[in-house]
C-alpha cells in the first residue's frame, strides 16, 4: 500500500502499486504509521529533514475509496473522519513536505496533496479534480478550510470547488495550485527530491517549523484538530532559544 | 521632538513624519516601542488629521525584537514587550488618518509586521528585505503575526515562500507580488521623500479620520480583533 524509506536527510513515502491508491481504512492507517516513524526518526536524527510523497503508476490518489462504501453513508462518514487525522499529522510533521504528484489527483486525493507545503506537478498527463460539485457530494468542513486556505485567489477557488475544473499542472501553477510543473514522470520524482533536499539544508528545527506551518494555516489546523500552542508556549521557547 | 533619542516626530505640510533615528538595528524592544507609542499617540492628537509616515535611518527599518534585551530578563517580560507591540499595532490601526511605511532598509520579523501593519508601504530599490526570519532564527511566529502576514500577503505560495522558507523579499518582489506598493530608487532620503509624497496626497482626500479608522478596523477584522484590546484607545475606556 506505502512503503518509506530514507535517502539521506530525506524520507520518501511511496503510493505502491499501479492502481488508484484510494484511501481507504488500511491504506490511511499505513500512511499515519509511516508518519509516524517519519516524526519519531526525524526527531532522533535532529534539526534538517523533509519528506516527498510520491505515487506509483497513473494516479497519485482518485479519492476515497467509493467502492467500500457503496451505498453505506455510515462508511462514508467513516472514510471521511479517517483522512482528517492524515491531513492533521502532515499539516504538524516537524519537516518540510513536497507532493510529487505523479498523476490524477481527485477529490480526498487532491485533498492529500494540498497538505504539502510544497506540490510538483507533471504536465504530461494528471489532473488536479474536485469531484465533490460533480457528484453531488458536499465538501467536508476541514476539506474546504484547507482548500481556502491553501487556494487564495477567488477564481481559482471558485473554479477548483463550484466548478469541478479538471487542472492540467500548467494552469494549476497559473493558479496558484502547484509550484513547479515537470515534462514527464521521471523529472516528477527528481524535481521534489532534490527540492526537499535544499529544504533539509537549511536545517530548520522540526518542532519550530511545525509550530510557524501551524500559524500560517490556523483555521484549516483547527478544522483538523491541531491545538495551536499559546503565545505563553511560544514564549517558552522564545526565551530557551536565547 | 525626540523621544529618548530614539524617534523623532515631524509635520511635513499634512504629513506626520516618524523616524526610527539613528545607525542601529530599530530593535524593537520595550523603550523603543514605547517610545514608538508616544510618538503615535503624539500624532493622533494633533489637530487638523492628515497622514503618517514611518520611516528609519540607517540600514535598517527594523530587524525584529530586541532578542539581546530578551536574553537578560524573566520570561513574563518577553510576554510584556509582545504586548507592548501588539498595543503599537493597535494604535497604527486605530490612527484616524492614512498611515505609509517607508521602507528605508532591512525590515525582519516583527519588523517586517511593523512595516505590513500601514496602509500603504513604499520602499527602497536598492537595498533592503522585508524577511520573516523566524524559521531560519529557530522561533516560534506570533499568531498575531500570522494574521497580518494573511491579511497583506494573501497569495498562499507567496505567504508560504516568506515564512516557511525565509524568502527575503526585495522592493521589486514586493511590488510584484502585490505587498510592496512602489519600489523607489536612490537612499534613504528619497524612499522618505516618495513616502511623504505619497501621505500628502492621501491626506489632501480630506476623509474623515475616524471613518478612515473605523473603514480600516472592518477591513482587517482577523487583526484587529488579535490586538485591539492592547491599544491606547482601549487603555483609555473606564471600566466598569
Amino acid at each position: 500500500m506505502c512503503t518509506l524509506e530514507q535517502r539521506g536527510r530525506v524520507f520518501v513515502l511511496t503510493l505502491t502499486g499501479d492502481g488508484e491508491h484510494r484511501l481507504g481504512i488500511p491504506l490511511m492507517a499505513s500512511i499515519r504509521s509511516a508518519l509516524s516513524s517519519v516524526a519519531a526518526q526525524a526527531a532522533q536524527d535532529g534539526p534538517g529533514a523533509a519528506l516527498v510523497t510520491v505515487a506509483e503508476g497513473r494516479f497519485f490518489s482518485n479519492g476515497l475509496d467509493i467502492g467500500w462504501v457503496g451505498t453505506s453513508r455510515a462508511r462514508l462518514t467513516e472514510l471521511i473522519d479517517a483522512l482528517r487525522p492524515v491531513a492533521a499529522d502532515l499539516l504538524a510533521l516537524p519537516m518540510p513536505t513536497v507532493a510529487a504528484v505523479t498523476g490524477h489527483a481527485s477529490a480526498g486525493g487532491f485533498l492529500l496533496a494540498l497538505c504539502h507545503d510544497y506540490r510538483v506537478m507533471r504536465a504530461d498527463r494528471g489532473v488536479l479534480y474536485m469531484s465533490e460539485v460533480d457528484l453531488g457530494f458536499p465538501l467536508p468542513p476541514y476539506f474546504m478550510a484547507l482548500l481556502r486556505a491553501k487556494i487564495t485567489a477567488a477564481q481559482a477557488l471558485r473554479d477548483v470547488v463550484l466548478r469541478g475544473a479538471r487542472i492540467r499542472a500548467p494552469q494549476a501553477k497559473e493558479m496558484g495550485i502547484v509550484d513547479v510543473v515537470c515534462p514527464g514522470a521521471p523529472e516528477t520524482v527528481a524535481e521534489p527530491l532534490k527540492l526537499a533536499e535544499q529544504l533539509a539544508a537549511r536545517k530548520w528545527d522540526g518542532a519550530v517549523y511545525s509550530a510557524i506551518r501551524i500559524s500560517m494555516f490556523p483555521d484549516a489546523c483547527m478544522s483538523v484538530g491541531i491545538v495551536q500552542g499559546s503565545d505563553e508556549d511560544k514564549a517558552r521557547n522564545f526565551g530557551s532559544r536565547l | 521632538m525626540d523621544m529618548a533619542n530614539m524617534c523623532t516626530v515631524e509635520k511635513h505640510g499634512r504629513v506626520h513624519l516618524i523616524t526610527l533615528t539613528g545607525a542601529g538595528e530599530h530593535r524593537l524592544g520595550p523603550a523603543l516601542i514605547s517610545a514608538l507609542r508616544s510618538a503615535v499617540a503624539t500624532v493622533r492628537a494633533s489637530p487638523g488629521g492628515g497622514a503618517l509616515v514611518l520611516a528609519a535611518e540607517g540600514k535598517y527599518f527594523s530587524n525584529g525584537f530586541d532578542q539581546a534585551w530578551a536574553r537578560t530578563v524573566p520570561l513574563h517580560l518577553h510576554a510584556s514587550m509582545r504586548g507592548a507591540f501588539r498595543g503599537l499595532l493597535a494604535d497604527l490601526i486605530a490612527l484616524p488618518m492614512p498611515t505609509v511605511a517607508a521602507v528605508t532598509g532591512h525590515a525582519a520579523a516583527a519588523g517586517c509586521v511593523l512595516a505590513l501593519a500601514h496602509d500603504a508601504v513604499v520602499m527602497r530599490a536598492s537595498r533592503g528585505f522585508l524577511y520573516m526570519s523566524e524559521v531560519d532564527a529557530g522561533l516560534k511566529m506570533a499568531d498575531f503575526f500570522g494574521e497580518v502576514l494573511r491579511q497583506k500577503v494573501p497569495d498562499a505560495a507567496a505567504r508560504r515562500d516568506m515564512i516557511l522558507r525565509g524568502d527575503k523579499m526585495t522592493a521589486a518582489e514586493g511590488v510584484r507580488r502585490g505587498v510592496v506598493d512602489a519600489a523607489v530608487d536612490g537612499g534613504v532620503e528619497d524612499v522618505v521623500a516618495a513616502a511623504v509624497a505619497a501621505a500628502e496626497g492621501l491626506a489632501a482626500r480630506g476623509w474623515d479620520g475616524e471613518v478612515v479608522a473605523e473603514i480600516r478596523k472592518a477591513m482587517w477584522p482577523a487583526v484587529w480583533g488579535k490586538v485591539k484590546d492592547y491599544g491606547a484607545a482601549e487603555a483609555a475606556r473606564p471600566r466598569l
